[in-house]
């Protein structure tokens, strides 16, 4: 066998293989968006009530609660970026990144010192190599969020903000997710966490009456300082269902064209094989053909 | 009669979801029945968030809202903690 027709045969083969891994990765991914998206929508249920009460207590009574505070003069902003533990999902964690990029030019620019809060192993990574320093950090879970994560992750969160600007404390939050739009479009989004805008999410359509008037039980500030963590904790815990969902949507396209691409090469290559092997056979039989030429004039 | 409608819900899930004639609770200021008609009420559960539900069939359904709260409106009540579940 000739050396070029042997190295065309070895390009199909690893073609072959890195279609097979895609096709796999492809097929895992679109099975677990079901999941995903089932997740996104059993959690909507309790987003909308929390949103409702922490928006009827805010607007039914006059208080002014801590997490709600704006700072005078904001200094120093904390910012949590949620990319995914793993690649392989095309622009997935790097248009979180971009994205980051451009909220931190805009904090800096309008004066405020930055800290960062990683979820997923891309953003960790990412900060690693450019030796960039991160207040804290959450790994394993970017593809099934946990509830326990979310948990953690405002508690750390509500702590840092509450703490005075001397003692290192931050003024305002901002989170980085992407945004589950559909299977095919997942956009990155910057929201601010805290302080709070109590406005009822335009996710939640249909509640445009007017809130009825509440009796708070024990006081409107009591009831607000138990729901607020809560509400916060909610927003993160959906901002990583969304996260999750986006990402296997991400993946699955990165996979399939993919896998197209496999597909197209292997099509591409075949044909220079067979190319190659009928000039193989064209040389072999002019050379026959003349070395009994040459015979027959001898004589 | 008019009936409450109530649901009971979880941060993952939606635990239960029915009609009932009286719902009644524990909030950190002390018991507290709910019956259709009730104005609205945002309250916030003992840590011992036990809620009890007699349903509109004349059954009793027990749910465990540690943490959660409670909000009655136009009927509706809404049993919300971040892990609630049925009790046996």
């Amino acid at each position: 066998m000739g050396a070029q027709l042997r190295i065309y045969r070895q390009k199909i083969k690893s073609a072959q293989t890195t279609k097979k891994i895609t096709r796999a990765m492809e097929l895992i991914s679109a099975s677990r968006i079901q999941k995903a998206q089932a997740r996104l929508t059993s959690a909507a249920p309790y987003s909308q009530a929390l949103t409702r009460a922490v928006s009827a207590v805010a607007t039914g009574s006059n208080v002014d609660h801590p997490l709600t505070t704006e700072a005078p003069n904001a200094r120093r902003a904390a910012v949590v970026v949620f990319t995914s533990d793993r690649g392989l999902a095309g622009a997935f964690s790097s248009q979180v990144m971009r994205e980051n990029g451009e909220l931190t030019e805009r904090l800096t620019r309008e004066g405020k010192e930055i800290v960062y809060y990683l979820v997923g192993r891309k953003a960790v990574q990412y900060f690693a190599f450019r030796q960039r320093a991160s207040e804290q950090q959450w790994m394993g879970s970017s593809d099934r969020p946990e509830v326990e994560t979310a948990q953690e992750i405002a508690t750390a969160l509500i702590e840092h903000f509450l703490k005075p600007y001397e003692e290192g404390g931050v003024d305002e939050i901002h989170i980085v997710h992407n945004q589950f739009v559909s299977l095919v479009s997942q956009v990155p989004q910057v929201v601010r966490l805290l302080p709070l805008e109590v406005v009822e999410a335009d996710e939640y359509p249909a509640s445009n009456e007017v809130l009825p008037l509440y009796e708070f039980e024990p006081h409107g500030f009591e009831v607000l300082d138990a729901l607020l963590p809560a509400f916060i904790e909610n927003r993160i815990f959906a901002a990583m269902l969304s996260s999750a969902a986006a990402e296997h949507a991400a993946r699955q396209k990165a996979m399939k064209s993919a896998t197209d691409n496999a597909d197209k090469l292997i099509q591409q290559y075949t044909r220079l094989a067979n190319n190659a092997r009928q000039a193989e056979i064209t040389q072999q039989i002019s050379e026959i053909v003349g070395g009994a030429d040459a015979l027959v004039s001898a004589k | 009669m008019a009936v409450l409608t109530v649901r009971v819900v979880a941060s993952d899930r939606e635990v239960w979801a029915g009609e009932a004639n009286m719902v009644v609770a524990r909030t950190s200021e002390g018991e507290l029945g709910v019956l259709p008609g009730h104005e609205p009420f945002l309250g916030v559960l003992a840590a011992a968030g036990e809620v009890r539900i007699h349903t509109a069939d004349d059954g009793i359904i027990v749910a465990n809202a540690e943490g959660g709260f409670l909000s009655v409106e136009h009927n509706t009540v809404m049993v919300v903690a971040r892990q609630a579940a049925l009790a046996e």
